[in-house]
């Protein structure tokens, strides 16, 4: 059951994140759950690699025991940083959205066409 | 070293040089923008131009039947597969070549289309990284490498639509295209998971190979057949298509033609490729899906479209109605793929399927272009304040006439030719599905129709008086593609054998894809 | 976005130099230890950041033209690019790692085992580390001062 818990994090993660960005009216909200969901993917990757009792991967051969897998790290590592570029596009899309409309509010920003 | 060397040996790296030519492309493009203007539009062209190049230099061989690797870092192939890997077969090799077709063009659209604007290096950087992102989507052989290349195609595609940032609009459509795509990327890679965690691969052909439909194996499928669907605008997933079509550059939109394009790649690559497999056990399952969705979404893009008063808008809901019978084509062939005795029927869907792509990119990219350009001349979008257009704007007429047959299947275009395999196959499966797609077809001509009598007919508006015929560039840009649906329309038999037909036989023996990684596989068709 | 109080000011100043040295040594050991371009990029990214926000960013704005930020980025992209490129001229595919086993610089092929590792190994990984570093400290770097920038402008309005 302890082996579990990053699972269920990974659950717990990904669905509250969902929640925010379906329920939540706050665009900076709708970003932060986005965030939510790719942190609970990338536990989801890592403990995936993940041995009980491993040493990191950054010897040729092992001093004794076990190394932990480094592809899931470098799958991860690769995800964070499409993760950052993301981000920070949203937050600068959002950066307009607020200096166009004046709110961050989904139910009043949009309107009829201009 | 001669020249028949050179070729062979840039053949040989070919894959590898289509991604990275743009790439470093985008990345030189800021540095030389400080020079002149000129100079660096020059050098964007002659960049795809050369990506062109090289993507019919590999098509050219690919064509013939040969399936070309390309191990990166290294010669040889390690068993079991850790090096990232490029896989081209004829439908990658098909996918690529409209991409880059698509991209040459809007490129050269832009010389005069984006001229008032400013920041253009920022604008042809991200065009060059958003068709690296496409062509490796196409080329790549390697999942986890394939949703880099998403990635990488969604968020420059997104600061493209999101590119006249002075429109709320524009700025609305670009959050919510990059909100839908990151979501449907991250449940891409949450899938590679799962592929990972039991397969112990990333290659494509090795978890094609080793797959043992468990139940996770059926979420992974799940996941990806709806972030790639809707990545691609299918419906009920299509809300954020109509907007990003609408309100990005037109030239922008043309590659996002492309971009949505690739990612129907995806489903294809996934279905038939990684469980060509698992829809041995289910045969109709998976198919009867893909069917369903193609109805669903032929029949609502075209009624959405009906009822549109804004020109790009009602363009981009004909755009989800095309991809309604790319899908439908295809979803058929997965249907009957393993009953013998209609594999003609299946192979001719297919084929109208795949046809279908290319013809959708062609025809919706030239009813775009053409309204960039009425937008251009008359900075009007709305169907309901533009008319009498054709007395002054005589090529682009033309061109929208064109682009109109095309779009609603009448010979002679290539619409035609590729609807009429649709129809056919699939009247032997079921008939309704057969007059579903008429009919939608029909209504597409009815709004088309409606749009062109709007715009281009009727009296002369006072305020219209003084619009004048679009520059060269973007004449130029609209005819290129005029002329190849004409070409297509004349000769689809031409097309068919030496283009379709490849990439038809390349999904359907999906077997070929994975021996040429593991050689020892035994399975497939 | 105006400056802090003098007393950030001074801190911040002093504590520069040491994430920055720090940054820059996760960079140069990417290939060794866990870290790399973008992790030490990012490290010497948020010390710029703090800088930024201690000053203020029309302060920063002055010093640092964006314009050059994106240049060197462009720069950062392209040597990596290079690299990979130069794999398959000097060696036999893109990506090749052609320095190794060239006892060159970063050619030594390191021995098999749990020791001490040597840090001129690893071929163009260090290199192509040290592009992406350049890349990541004046890409993030950009993000968050033109943000910043933005957002003060938005200010000033009000």
């Amino acid at each position: 059951m302890i082996f579990n818990i990053p699972f269920i994090a990974v659950a717990a993660l990904i669905l509250i994140g969902l929640y925010a960005v379906i329920f939540k009216r706050n665009l900076i909200k709708m970003v932060i759950g986005i965030t939510l969901i790719e942190s609970g993917v990338n536990l989801f990757l890592i403990t995936l690699g993940y041995r009980e009792g491993s040493i990191a991967p950054i010897y040729t051969s092992s001093p004794g025991g076990i190394m932990a897998l480094p592809v899931p790290q470098a799958l991860t590592l690769t995800s964070i940083v499409i993760g950052v570029a993301v981000l920070a596009l949203m937050l600068s899309l959002v950066i307009h959205i607020y200096r166009h409309y004046g709110t961050l509010d989904v139910r009043k920003i949009g309107g009829p066409e201009e | 070293m001669n020249v028949a060397d050179l070729i062979a040996l840039l053949l040989q790296h070919s894959p590898a040089l289509i991604v990275a030519v743009p790439l470093l492309g985008a990345f030189i493009t800021p540095l030389i923008s400080r020079l002149n203007d000129k100079v660096r539009n020059v050098f964007v062209i002659l960049t795809l131009g050369l990506t062109a190049s090289l993507v019919f230099l590999l098509a050219s061989d690919v064509f013939t039947g040969n399936i070309h690797t390309y191990i990166f870092g290294s010669q040889d192939l390690a068993l079991p597969v850790v090096r990232i890997l490029f896989e081209v077969d004829a439908m990658s090799a098909f996918m690529a070549i409209i991409s880059v077709i698509l991209s040459l063009v809007a490129v050269i659209y832009s010389w005069s289309f984006m001229k008032e604007n400013t920041g253009l290096d920022k604008y042809y950087t991200l065009i060059l990284l958003m068709t690296a992102g496409m062509l490796g989507m196409e080329l790549t052989g390697d999942l986890f490498n394939f949703f880099v290349f998403l990635e990488i195609t969604s968020i420059s595609s997104a600061a493209l639509v999101a590119f006249w940032t002075n429109k709320a609009k524009s700025v609305e459509a670009g959050f919510k295209y990059i909100v839908i795509s990151t979501i449907g990327a991250l449940f891409i890679l949450f899938s590679i998971a799962l592929f990972y965690g039991q397969y112990n691969a990333l290659n494509m052909a090795m978890i094609a190979s080793a797959i043992q439909y468990t139940f996770l194996d059926k979420i992974a499928l799940v996941l990806l057949i709806a972030a790639l669907a809707m990545k691609a605008g299918v419906v009920p997933m299509h809300m954020w298509l109509p907007d990003a079509y609408g309100k990005a550059p037109s030239s922008v939109t043309l590659i996002l033609v492309g971009a949505t394009q690739a990612s129907l790649y995806g489903v294809f690559r996934v279905c038939f490729t990684i469980y060509g497999g698992a829809i041995n056990l289910t045969p109709i399952s998976v198919g009867w899906i893909l069917v369903i969705l193609g109805i669903i979404t032929m029949l609502l893009g075209v009624a959405m479209a009906i009822i549109q008063t804004d020109f790009k808008r009602l363009i981009a809901f004909g755009a989800v109605a095309e991809i309604g019978y790319i899908l439908l084509g295809i979803g058929t062939g997965l249907v009957v793929m393993l009953n013998p005795e209609m594999t003609a029927t299946g192979l001719a869907a297919m084929k109208g399927g795949i046809f279908h792509i290319m013809n959708d990119a062609l025809d919706v990219g030239l009813l775009f272009l053409v309204a960039g350009a009425i937008y251009y001349a008359t900075k009007e979008t709305s169907l309901n304040k533009l008319g009498g257009l054709a007395r002054n704007m005589k090529y682009t007429t033309v061109f929208f006439i064109i682009g109109l047959l095309a779009i609603s299947g009448m010979p002679p275009m290539n619409g035609f030719a590729s609807k009429l395999l649709i129809y056919e196959s699939t009247y032997q499966l079921n008939p309704i599905l057969s007059i579903i797609a008429i009919l939608s077809s029909i209504m597409l001509l009815a709004v088309f129709v409606k749009v062109f009598h709007a715009a281009f007919l009727g009296p002369a508006l006072p305020k219209f008086e003084n619009v004048k015929e679009v520059p060269k560039s973007m004449l130029i840009a609209m005819g290129t593609i005029a002329t190849i649906i004409i070409i297509f329309g004349l000769f689809p038999e031409l097309i068919i054998n030496n283009i379709v037909e490849p990439a038809a036989n390349a999904l359907v023996n999906y077997g070929d894809y994975i021996r040429e990684v593991i050689p020892s596989f035994a399975g497939g068709v | 976005m105006s400056g802090m109080s003098k007393i950030v000011k001074t801190i911040s100043g002093i504590a520069f130099p040491f994430i920055t040295i720090y940054g820059l040594y996760i960079i140069a050991h990417g290939h060794l230890t866990p870290g790399g371009g973008f992790q030490g990029g990012a490290i010497v990214a948020s010390g710029c950041a703090m800088i930024l926000v201690s000053y203020g960013s029309i302060w920063t704005m002055n010093r640092v033209r964006e314009k050059n930020l994106s240049i060197l980025e462009s720069l950062g992209a392209v040597c990596f690019i290079l690299l990979a490129l130069l794999g398959l001229g000097f060696g036999t595919v893109f990506f090749n790692n052609f320095l190794v086993g060239t006892n060159s610089l970063f050619g030594v092929v390191p021995a098999v085992g749990s020791g001490l590792a040597n840090i001129n190994t690893g071929g163009v990984i260090p290199l192509m580390n040290f592009a992406v570093g350049l890349k990541v400290i004046v890409g993030l770097f950009g993000i968050v001062l033109v943000m910043a920038y933005a957002s003060r402008t938005k200010e000033g309005k009000k």
